[in-house]
């Protein structure tokens, strides 16, 4: 399929942001890692499973009228490391964002390991997941040190 | 000031004079020789889970250099059971004490203390996590034995899935280029992801179900107890329960200067016949908690261990 005919398939917007090179299958997860309700949101638009020769199949998200902060967009480092975020405003793209992963994630998601310290609701430390490598990214707990099942994270986020 | 969670938290370095200031304190551990060297300070002693050898030896060790402890004593009469959050209790003894030696069943669970604690944490097993002061008890047993801790042949038995003593000694080994065989059933096999962090270190491993197989090439047999208490089920405990047994006959073709050890307790993992041979070795390892505990509560506590401690008591 012809980068015209995705273009076709995904309208521009106004003002807003658009994430692309997500993983294919993972936009709904991308917004809900970023806390969007798409019952109580600005219009989204969402294309999955979109040709890419970069990653033979991705996601794309737009936002209408809400740019997120840097500190969202590490978020979603999680699931989409490569995303390439850009913020809209009048039709044109006013700020590139790039993902960042950092050393580690802080408040985003529990530990999955059900005997970690962490477990339960009323401990008050942040729950830190530390990125032991990235190429393949593995996570561990700050705390009990084990390695995260990156699929059990998603159910865990916060 | 720092913790003690895992042996990361110490160098190799430091590790050795650990070991070497534990060596000088054994009069003062055996009550040959009083040295006070921790008078005026306060271990606060927190056992979520039982503890028999881990517990008394710090209180021991605390006891021989002139400190006092205080006990956290049955869970199911502290304010645990009212549910108090590990943060809470941590604050709570942080201001009662000087250093806190912590045992708990949740795994992370001392980094977690520490994270909360103004005061040291010494971890004393966080499920099955870590256990490294029961690591250096356990090279100082291996140091005396062989006098050294470099390029040894370690055979480590049993339970290495739930075993946090394992999990802590052979990251420890690994450093110090010795070459590891881990003998368990599949099912308790060493997780995936210690293995990959030894293997890291260039360490050199060999997994196997096969006990007798490495007898003759070991300089160190650690048994360990398959832990009823870790399982989910009694079923899949009743499977592997028993499955390694050592007894004194079995260890003919040991080389003469091979140890045979075990964290304690045990069940039936070591023969009582193997008590009496040149072999055996669990009890003095047992004793030498208290040094090593001694040796890592000076650390800790930033009080220096005299270079030379005299018969009679106290430092030249």
């Amino acid at each position: 399929m012809s980068t015209e005919s995705h273009m076709r398939r995904v309208t521009a917007i106004n003002n807003g942001t658009v994430i692309d090179h997500i993983p294919a299958g993972c936009a709904i997860t991308v917004l809900k890692m970023l806390g969007i309700d798409g019952r109580r949101s600005t219009p989204i638009t969402l294309a999955m499973n979109v040709p890419s020769k970069k990653m033979g199949g991705k996601d794309v998200v737009k936002i209408e009228d809400r740019e997120i902060t840097q500190s969202e967009l590490d978020r979603v480092a999680l699931v989409a490391p490569e995303a390439s975020v850009s913020i809209i405003r009048a039709y044109s793209v006013a700020e590139k964002l790039v993902v960042n992963l950092g050393l580690e994630i802080t408040g985003v998601a529990r530990c999955c390991f059900s005997n970690c310290a962490t477990w339960g609701d009323r401990e008050p430390l942040p729950h830190r997941l530390k990125v032991h490598s990235i190429e393949p990214l593995e996570l561990r707990c700050h705390y009990c040190g084990r390695s995260q099942d990156m699929e059990a994270i998603i159910d865990n986020l916060l | 000031m720092a913790s003690l969670i895992t042996m990361d938290d110490l160098t190799n370095e430091e590790i050795i004079e650990v070991l070497d200031n534990a060596e000088r304190l054994l009069p003062v551990a055996r009550g040959e020789t009083h040295l006070p060297l921790l008078e005026g300070k306060i271990l606060g002693n927190l056992f979520f889970e039982p503890s028999t050898r881990t517990r008394m030896s710090f209180e021991t060790a605390m006891k021989r250099l002139g400190g006092e402890v205080v006990n956290l004593g049955d869970v199911k009469t502290s304010s645990v059971v009212k549910g108090e959050t590990l943060f809470d209790m941590i604050q709570m003894v942080d201001g009662y004490t000087d250093i806190i030696a912590m045992r708990h069943p949740r795994q992370g669970a001392a980094q977690y203390a520490s994270d909360s604690a103004r005061v040291p944490i010494l971890n004393g097993g966080d499920g099955a996590g870590h256990h490294p002061t029961q690591t250096m008890l356990d090279l100082f047993t291996i140091r005396q034995a062989h006098g050294t801790l470099e390029g040894l042949n370690v055979a480590l038995v049993g339970d290495l899935r739930f075993g946090r003593t394992v999990h802590s000694l052979s990251h420890a080994l690994v450093r110090f280029g010795c070459t590891l065989t881990f003998v368990s059933p599949e099912s308790l096999s060493m997780p995936d992801e210690i293995i990959s962090d030894l293997k890291k270190h260039g360490a050199d491993i060999t997994e196997t179900e096969n006990l007798r197989s490495v007898i003759p090439s070991a300089d160190v047999i650690y048994m360990t107890r398959i832990q009823k208490e870790r399982f989910p089920d009694e079923d899949e405990y009743a499977r592997v329960a028993g499955i390694f047994k050592l007894c004194a006959a079995d260890l003919s073709p040991a080389k003469g200067g091979m140890i045979v050890m075990h964290p304690l307790p045990r069940v039936n993992e070591i023969s009582p016949d193997v008590d009496n041979t040149k072999h055996a070795r669990y009890f003095e390892q047992a004793f030498n908690g208290v040094v090593a505990r001694m040796s890592l509560l000076c650390r800790l506590l930033n009080v220096e261990v005299p270079a030379i401690i005299s018969s009679n008591g106290g430092e030249n």
